[in-house]
C-alpha cells in the first residue's frame, strides 16, 4: 500500500493553562452550588417532605450523585496525573535490591501512588519476579495497590474527614504489609508457574519513557472520562442503594446485622463483599449510607476493603501466573488480615 | 514493511491501540502490520510490565498507556 503522505492537521489547540484553569473554576462552581441546588429540587421543586422515607431516599440520591461524579471526576484526573510519575518500570528497581521486611514496607507504599490496572497484573508480577524482587515484596503491592487506591482515599476524605481516610489508608497498608510478610515468610516460591522462574534474566531493561505535559494531562483526562463511564453504573446502584438505605433502612435491622451486637459482623461483611467487585469509589455511597446508619467504623472499612481487594476477575487472572495454593494462601491471608482489621478498628474506635 | 507490535492480554486497551496503531500507518502513509501479542512470557522478555506495551520495529516506544493515532505517525515517520 503506497500512499502520499497527508500530515495530519492538528485541531488549533487553546494554550494547556487555559483550558486547565477554565476547567478548575467550572469544577468548583459545580461543587459550592451542587447540594444547595438538590435539595432544592427535592425539597421545593418536587415538594417531598423531610424525614419521609421518600424525602430522605430522593434528596439522598439527587445530593450524592452529581457530588461523587464531581470527587470522582476531580480526582481521578489529579491521581491519574500524579501516577504518571510512578510508572511500574521505575518502582521495581527500586524494590528489587530490598530484604523482605523493608521491601514490603516500600511495596505497600508504592503500590498506592503506582497505577495498576487488573490487566497489567500478569505481567507485572512476571516483571517483578524475575528482577528480584522477593515474593512477600510482590504481594504486598499487589495488595495494596487496588485496596488503597488514591481515588478512594480522597474521596473518603472529602466526605467524612480526614480521620476515616487516614484510617482506611492505615489498615490498607497494615494488610498489604502484613500479608507480603507472611507470604513471604512462607516460602511458597514453588507455587509460582514454573514458566515465570525460567523468564528470571531474561527480560529486556526497560526502556525508560518520556512523557510531556500535555501527554499526561491528555492521558489523565482520557482515563477519567473512561473510568466514569464504566463506573456509571456501579455509582447509580451504589448510590441508588445508599439512598435506600439511607431513607427506608431501619437502624435496627442494621444494627443488627452489622451493629456492635453482632459478634460476627465483620467476617459477614467480607463474604458479604466476596461476589461484589468494584472500583473503590463505587463502595463509597453505600460505605456512606452505612455508617449514617449506625454501622461501626471497622465492620464499614472491611466491607470496603473486601469489595476492592477481594476481586474475582483478578484472580482470574492471576492464576495465569500462580498455582491454586499460591492464590488460595493470597485470598485467605488478605481475607484473615481485613477482618483483623475490622476488629481492631472496632475496639478502638469505640 | 514495518512491524508493530501491540503487547497486552487482549482488554479493549490493547483493542483500541491496535486501531490507534493501524489508522497511525495510514496518516504516516506507510505499509505496516499490526500484530497483537498475547503471550505473557514474551510481553514479559521484551521488558514490558505495564501493558499495553507498543512496539515498532522491534523497539519498545510506550507502556501502560495508548497512545493516540496521531502520536504512532509521529513516531513511524521518526523512526524510518
Amino acid at each position: 500500500m503506497t500512499t502520499v503522505a497527508i500530515p495530519r492537521l492538528r485541531r488549533p489547540r487553546l494554550p494547556l493553562p487555559v483550558v486547565v484553569a477554565t476547567v478548575a473554576a467550572a469544577w468548583l462552581f459545580a461543587w459550592v452550588v451542587e447540594a444547595p441546588l438538590a435539595g432544592w429540587v427535592t425539597f421545593t421543586a418536587l415538594g417531598l417532605q423531610h424525614e419521609t422515607h421518600v424525602g430522605e431516599a430522593v434528596g439522598f440520591f439527587l445530593e450524592d450523585l452529581p457530588k461523587v461524579l464531581l470527587l470522582l471526576t476531580g480526582i481521578v484526573t489529579v491521581v491519574t496525573l500524579i501516577r504518571s510519575f510512578f510508572p511500574p518500570e521505575r518502582v521495581r528497581p527500586v524494590l528489587a535490591g530490598r530484604g523482605l521486611v523493608p521491601g514490603a514496607f516500600a511495596a505497600a507504599g508504592l503500590g498506592i501512588v503506582t497505577p495498576f490496572c487488573s490487566c497489567s497484573a500478569v505481567p507485572l508480577f512476571i516483571g517483578f519476579v524475575e528482577a528480584g524482587v522477593p515474593l512477600g515484596v510482590t504481594f504486598a503491592f499487589l495488595i495494596s495497590s487496588p485496596m488503597v487506591n488514591e481515588v478512594a482515599l480522597v474521596m473518603l476524605w472529602g466526605l467524612f474527614g480526614p480521620w476515616i481516610a487516614l484510617a482506611y489508608m492505615a489498615a490498607g497498608l497494615t494488610v498489604a504489609i502484613v500479608g507480603g510478610l507472611v507470604i513471604g515468610r512462607l516460602h511458597l516460591e514453588r507455587y509460582v508457574e514454573d514458566y515465570v522462574w525460567e523468564l528470571q534474566g531474561t527480560a529486556a531493561k526497560p526502556i525508560p519513557i518520556q512523557l510531556s505535559w500535555s501527554d499526561r494531562l491528555a492521558d489523565a483526562w482520557v482515563y477519567t472520562r473512561a473510568l466514569v463511564r464504566k463506573l456509571l453504573p456501579y455509582l447509580l446502584i451504589g448510590i441508588g442503594l445508599g439512598a435506600l438505605i439511607h431513607g427506608y433502612a431501619p437502624t435496627d435491622l442494621v444494627a443488627a446485622i452489622g451493629g456492635r451486637g453482632n459478634p460476627l459482623a465483620v467476617p459477614l461483611v467480607v463474604l458479604l463483599a466476596v461476589p461484589m467487585y468494584s472500583n473503590a469509589a463505587g463502595t463509597i455511597p453505600i460505605v456512606q449510607a452505612l455508617l449514617g446508619k449506625g454501622m461501626p467504623l471497622g465492620t464499614t472499612l472491611s466491607f470496603m476493603m473486601a469489595v476492592t481487594a477481594i476481586s474475582l476477575p483478578e484472580f482470574v487472572i492471576l492464576r495465569k501466573v500462580m498455582k491454586p495454593q499460591l492464590l488460595a494462601v493470597f485470598i485467605g491471608v488478605v481475607a484473615t488480615g481485613i477482618i483483623a482489621v475490622g476488629y481492631m478498628f472496632n475496639v478502638l474506635v469505640s | 514493511m514495518r512491524k508493530i507490535e501491540v503487547l497486552g492480554s487482549g482488554c479493549a486497551n490493547c483493542h483500541r491501540l491496535a486501531a490507534n496503531a493501524g489508522e497511525a500507518a495510514t496518516i504516516a502513509g506507510v505499509e505496516a502490520e499490526v500484530i497483537h501479542v498475547t503471550d505473557m512470557r514474551e510481553i514479559a522478555r521484551r521488558g514490558v510490565m505495564s501493558t499495553p506495551g507498543l512496539v515498532i520495529d522491534g523497539t519498545v516506544v510506550s507502556t501502560g498507556r495508548v497512545p493516540s493515532a496521531g502520536d504512532i505517525a509521529t513516531w513511524l515517520t521518526e523512526q524510518s
